[in-house]
């Protein structure tokens, strides 16, 4: 076989391998026992939701954008 | 007066969620403060979230804005007023298996604005609780009116209505046992009567006076928002923050939005925290400062905010964590403060009341200081 064939050969093997993978179940890649620091309070993106609610509200009433704050089911009754 | 938002994020599932657990039993007390550009704002705003069940979660907010307003657009055209903003809402989470489901009402009144908004929302957490997937809907009514001073009384024209729809998609994701990973996109369709009856567009008239005229802005919007947020847990017991928004509307006005945060506990019972945030958006296609002649576009409007302008936003905070012995029903609290520095500065927006010729007249800029003071209780 020759060098390409042998460097081909290895790619098709490396793809094959990656789809048969890819037919198992996912698997957390972090694991439960592993998450202590995401636990932690400073890592909450939304800590203070009446304190965070407000300073979108203060930065929605002077700007012309709004949405994608981070949170589901902002309503809006500005224009 | 101007129409306000009306913000059902309170309730809302954040980004933030990284498995499928009901909202913690929280009460907040929260005492706001802005005071800039001729106008102060304050008042409460009171949370309580409390389980009823395993599965049932109902939370209550109250929230006012007591607004003392002599703003460059107040003093051009009418006179400094003072008025009151009360909100009240509901809501209820409801989590079954991996699944949450959120609904809730949200109720806003002043003397020239009522808004009423529904929302509903399901989120997901799957892959071991690595990725949660949230999906929002949202419902507004709004009734716009104008209030008319004639011989010191003040009476309300209802002058429109203004519907509002609005769909939201999050994800949250652990990229590594460090690192948590929000993506955030919003669609928001307005239509109705979307426009300040107190703002006024001005033009040049035959004789070279500026004059002004109501503005007319169209009757339908609608926008799209994405968001990107990282959170990094470093190694020194502290977290690095910071987010991306891009946001574009059919009223032509792009913006881009910037954020940085950095939060350190300094002992077992303080945590202190910096953030950064800069904000830029060019104007909307019928923005003008000042027309050529009167009626010279079916659209025209000087709101300062469909105006280009950029905002940078400094902000420190402190919060106390502590074990009330007394009542044992209460876990811990934690006493919270924050101050924020705003400093805006418009491109094409002029300050008129300085007063000069046309091209003469100076940019509008102003500072101002949001400051909020709250106290929280788990239980």
């Amino acid at each position: 076989m020759t060098r390409r064939g042998v460097g081909l050969l290895a790619v098709v093997a490396t793809v094959a391998a990656g789809l048969l993978c890819g037919c198992s179940p996912l698997q957390p890649w972090v694991k439960p026992y592993e998450r202590e620091h995401l636990a932690d309070p400073i890592m909450s993106f939304d800590p203070n939701p009446v304190s965070d609610t407000y300073l979108d509200h203060v930065f929605e009433v002077r700007e012309g954008a709004r949405g994608a704050t981070g949170s589901v089911g902002g309503g809006c009754g500005c224009n | 007066m101007r129409p306000r938002t009306v913000t059902a994020a309170l309730f809302a599932l954040t980004a933030a969620s990284h498995a499928a657990v009901l909202p913690d039993d929280r009460a907040d007390l929260l005492w706001h403060d802005w005071d800039g550009g001729g106008v102060t704002v304050q008042g409460p705003s009171i949370l309580v979230r409390k389980s009823v069940t395993d599965s049932l979660s109902l939370a209550a907010n109250y929230y006012v804005d007591m607004i003392s307003s002599a703003s460059v657009d107040v003093l051009s055209t009418a006179s400094p007023y003072k008025e009151t903003r009360k909100q009240g809402s509901l809501s209820a989470d409801y989590l079954h298996g991996n699944t949450t489901y959120s609904l809730g009402y949200i109720e806003s009144k002043e003397p020239d604005y009522v808004a009423k908004t529904g929302f509903f929302s399901i989120s997901e957490s799957m892959f071991g609780d690595l990725t949660t997937v949230s999906f929002g809907y949202t419902r507004g009514w709004d009734r716009v009116g104008e209030d008319l001073h004639q011989n010191g009384l003040v009476s309300t024209v209802w002058v429109g209505d203004a519907d509002h729809r609005n769909w939201q998609a999050s994800l949250s994701q652990i990229l590594t046992r460090n690192l948590l990973l929000g993506v955030n996109f919003e669609t928001d369709e307005s239509d109705g009567y979307l426009q300040s009856p107190y703002r006024s567009a001005r033009y040049v008239n035959p004789e070279g006076l500026v004059q002004t005229e109501p503005q007319v802005t169209p009757n339908t919007r609608t926008g799209n928002a994405g968001s990107l947020q990282l959170k990094y847990y470093l190694p020194w017991h502290a977290a690095l923050d910071g987010n991306y928004r891009l946001y574009h509307d059919t009223w032509g006005i792009l913006a881009h939005t910037v954020g940085a945060g950095y939060t350190q506990p300094v002992s077992t019972d303080w945590t202190l925290r910096g953030s950064v945030r800069y904000y830029r958006q060019n104007a909307a296609t019928f923005y003008s400062d000042l027309f050529p002649f009167e009626d010279s576009q079916n659209f025209m409007s000087r709101d300062r905010e469909l105006a280009q302008f950029h905002d940078l936003t400094l902000g420190v905070g402190a919060s106390w964590l502590f074990h009330p012995g007394w009542p044992r029903w209460i876990e811990k609290g934690t006493l919270n403060l924050s101050y924020n520095r705003l400093h805006i500065a418009y491109d094409d927006f002029h300050n008129w009341l300085v007063g000069g010729p046309p091209g003469g007249v100076p940019l509008y800029a102003y500072d101002a200081s949001v400051t909020q003071f709250f106290i929280s209780f788990w239980y």
